[in-house]
């Protein structure tokens, strides 16, 4: 049985899961000898396992039931290990305050993250870069190992264990949606199956399984995608010399983007996002040549034209007759000496949106609703923006007595978030078409968009403002 | 039929109507009464045709929504057929309303459907009555902030505002006349154990439980129930017998004005022509003024009178200063009770000195 596994893994926290099923026995009715849940999360990664610990320590939640379904072990570092992971996350300041929020967040400033205060992106094919920095002291983003905010998050859902039950290595087999019609005697509920074969009954269902998500794929909603024709490769960097080391790069090659996230002084994490073939290479070839690939994407001016070059001249020479006072000057980004062993690894990406986040008694979170090009590093923190929104509207709902499944608060969640999301998919999915090219007009384009950005202060303030949320 | 044509003429002629309206509805009213059984038939049927396939989801609501006006006001007389002819005895329930409202007693928890208006309307009375009641604690239990309450809700329904109460964490007792109402709530909160252990549901009248329960209830709530009882006065005395001194009794109900007649009976009934013809009695609703003096001269100092609109295109409620269609009323019965043995005769005396003595919060909200 999922709760006996579950106590012999993780002991005291799931004694709930058998209290459930006794006092619901007492009622004597065969169909609802199963527990009733308020809520159940489906799949417990970050973004799953984020929701949890949300409502786990919402206020209005304290006499709810909450369950987390991972397919996963429980993932609690014992010691913090040496190496870096090269999983990492840009976790946004809104992000940060979500995780705050639950206590999380001290954990993760207890072991490690790197804040950056600055981000500087430019372009392969011509001088055009766009700066973006906090002129006071506040961090822009922080870089976070996943594993790191795993472990915050499972520490907090081990103190919230009287609300909060979690089954890992368990895996919804089946859901059983209410008829929406529901008249008479078919229980209102969404009823689970597990796979092992036990079956559990929640007002609300929250899928939080991934861009493959199961909960989306039963629910029938329908799901726009697409794979880019790219790859991800990340690894774990030593630089040449230690630097300050608080700015996050990246540079668009007409292959993809080349990205460099500071994790200390010496280290740095890389997301290089290029063709399926390059990215095998890439992954594949030896320690030395990797390196060099990588110095000289940053460096190399071989894509750059001519005519591009003195276009783009030319609007910097207007921008500084126009605004005299130089905002920022281009920075340098610090040179690789070697690559981490093992820590190369290559994945594929692509695009993704559900029609629908919600539908009665079902809201998708994350991934499941929305799948990102990692370029904005934009990922998981769509994610815990989707938890930091959907918390607010359940626990709204939760304080007026409302049946926590009902459409009337889902869909406010649904509207907030496709609003966010959906601009933020297609202005990546843009900027991911438009430095895929280094067809000169396209070229000048950017080039020019891409500088005139720079120069409008108030835009970059929009802009920062809205990827921070 | 006129109503139709009403639709596209201007204001001053939809008040000009008025006058011969009313009669109309009230010359028409026993003729009608055999097509009004059948109208909601009619009406979920061709709800029922629609193919409710998720995807068509927001299109149902959408078209839902504008339904919903126009039976918005038919629901609040099929929740509270009991007070027919003098007496609020079970007996004397309109057996043709009781038929109407059969109709319908399913689509209690179709949150889109017909009763739409009444499960958006939680999002205002249930944070009204909450606030009030909180005011009353010290401190609550997180997440079950009305914990340790006793709540009588007269004409639960389907139990559509009890079980939020119950999920706060209440002990709440909910009463209708209407049988099947009271089938309809127990089997719908069977399904939740916790809020089975918590609400308890009684089909019968508020009279038939005032002995057993006197000085038993922290709150009652009647919500949309007073312009359906023939006897208001009655009404009000029972929920105050069964409060404890110090309780507090909410109460929402429709105007008794202009206005309400010319969306609450002849938009709704004429012109939409949804609602059957001659449901609702613009008599028997209530304007403020008249309910804060039955309340006060039967020892219920009145806290609060404030507004409700409802937007019939989204579907919300929200809050207003304007009392002149729906509004929502919360009065605390004294700690001293006036003496037992008043009747009505003793109502102006009682006004006065209640009115003297009650706090000028209360004359401002009530503007």
């Amino acid at each position: 049985m999922a709760a006996l596994l579950a106590i012999r893994r993780s002991g005291a926290a799931h004694a709930a899961t058998w209290r459930g099923p006794l006092v619901s026995c007492q009622r004597g009715a065969g169909a609802l000898a199963d527990t009733v849940y308020d809520v159940v999360v489906s799949g417990g990664g970050l973004v799953g396992a984020a929701m949890a610990c949300a409502l786990g320590y919402d206020i209005h939640f304290h006499d709810k039931k909450i369950l987390l379904l991972e397919a996963g072990p429980k993932k609690v570092l014992e010691k913090l290990p040496e190496t870096y992971s090269n999983r990492v996350s840009s976790i946004s300041p809104g992000s940060a305050t979500l995780l705050s929020s639950f206590g999380a967040w001290d954990h993760v400033c207890n072991m490690r993250y790197r804040a950056f205060r600055r981000m500087q992106v430019w372009d392969a094919c011509s001088e055009a870069l766009i700066m973006f920095d906090k002129d006071d002291l506040d961090d822009m983003g922080y870089i976070v190992e996943n594993d790191v905010i795993m472990h915050a998050l499972t520490k907090q859902l081990e103190a919230v264990s009287d609300r909060v039950t979690v089954l890992y290595r368990s895996r919804a087999t089946s859901y059983t949606w209410p008829d929406p019609l529901s008249t008479a005697d078919s229980s209102p509920w969404v009823h689970v199956t597990l796979g092992d074969g036990s079956t559990l009954q929640t007002k609300l269902l929250i899928g939080a399984d991934g861009h493959n998500s199961a909960v989306r794929e039963a629910a029938g909603i329908r799901h726009v995608s697409w794979n880019y024709d790219q790859s991800a490769v990340v690894a774990t960097l030593h630089l040449s010399e230690a630097t300050e080391n608080n700015v996050a790069w990246q540079r668009f090659l007409p292959s993809g983007p080349i990205a460099l996230l500071p994790l200390t002084d010496t280290l740095s994490s890389l997301v290089w996002s290029t063709s399926h073939e390059h990215a095998a290479e890439l992954v594949s070839m030896d320690e030395e040549t990797f390196v060099d690939a990588i110095n000289s994407a940053f460096w190399s001016d071989a894509n750059h034209t001519d005519l591009v070059d003195s276009a783009s001249t030319v609007l910097q020479y207007a921008v500084a007759f126009l605004k005299p006072t130089k905002v920022s000057a281009r920075q340098l980004p610090p040179s690789v000496a070697r690559v981490d062993a093992k820590s190369r690894v290559q994945f594929p990406l692509g695009l993704g949106h559900a029609a629908e986040y919600v539908r009665p008694r079902l809201a998708l979170i994350g991934d499941a609703a929305h799948r990102v090009h990692p370029l904005a590093g934009q990922g998981v923190n769509m994610g815990f923006g989707d938890v930091s929104n959907l918390v607010h509207h359940l626990s709204i709902a939760a304080f007026n007595g409302k049946d926590l499944g009902s459409m009337s608060h889902l869909t406010g969640y649904e509207t907030d978030r496709q609003r966010h999301n959906t601009a933020l998919l297609a202005a990546t999915d843009l900027l991911k078409r438009l430095y895929s090219t280094s067809a000169t007009p396209l070229v000048l384009l950017r080039t020019w968009g891409l500088q005139a950005t720079n120069a409008v202060a108030p835009l970059k303030e929009q802009i920062m403002a809205f990827a921070s949320r | 039929m006129w109503g139709t044509r009403k639709l596209s003429s201007s204001g001053s002629l939809f008040l000009g109507v008025f006058k011969s309206g009313c009669q109309g509805t009230q010359a028409d009213c026993s003729r009608l009464t055999t097509s009004a059984v059948y109208l909601p038939n009619q009406f979920s049927w061709t709800q029922q045709l629609k193919p409710w396939v998720f995807s068509e989801y927001r299109i149902m609501w959408f078209k839902s929504y504008r339904m919903n006006f126009a039976c918005l006001n038919t629901m609040k007389s099929y929740r509270y057929p009991w007070t027919r002819p003098y007496s609020t005895s079970r007996t004397t329930v309109d057996s043709s309303e009781v038929k109407t409202f059969l109709a319908l007693a399913h689509k209690w928890w179709d949150e889109q459907g017909v009763y739409a208006p009444l499960h958006s309307m939680n999002d205002l009375r249930v944070p009204f009555i909450r606030d009030n009641l909180l005011k009353t604690i010290a401190n609550h239990q997180p997440g079950k902030p009305l914990s340790g309450m006793k709540i009588l809700d007269v004409g639960c329904g389907g139990g559509l505002l009890t079980e939020p109460l119950g999920r706060l964490g209440a002990s709440v007792i909910g009463i209708d006349p209407v049988d099947e109402n009271i089938e309809t709530a127990q089997h719908h909160k069977s399904f939740d154990p916790v809020l089975d252990k918590r609400v308890e549901y009684r089909a019968c009248s508020l009279e038939e439980i005032v002995e057993e329960t006197a000085e038993t209830f922290d709150a009652v709530v009647a919500s949309e129930v007073v312009e359906h009882v023939i006897d208001l006065e009655t009404f009000i005395q029972c929920c105050c017998q069964v409060l404890k001194p110090g309780g507090s009794l909410f109460i929402t109900t429709i105007n008794k004005t202009q206005l309400s007649y010319a969306l609450g009976i002849v938009f709704s009934e004429q012109i939409a022509g949804i609602v059957p013809k001659g449901t609702h009695t613009w008599e028997k609703f209530v304007s403020p003024e008249n309910l804060e003096s039955i309340l006060e001269s039967n020892g219920l100092s009145v806290q609060t009178v404030v507004g409700m609109i409802y937007n019939p295109f989204s579907g919300y409620w929200h809050w207003s200063e304007n009392t002149s269609l729906n509004y929502a009323a919360h009065a605390v019965k004294q700690e001293h009770p006036v003496p037992a043995g008043f009747v009505v005769k003793g109502e102006t005396e009682d006004r006065q000195a209640d009115t003297s003595t009650s706090p000028a919060v209360h004359d401002e909200l009530k503007k």
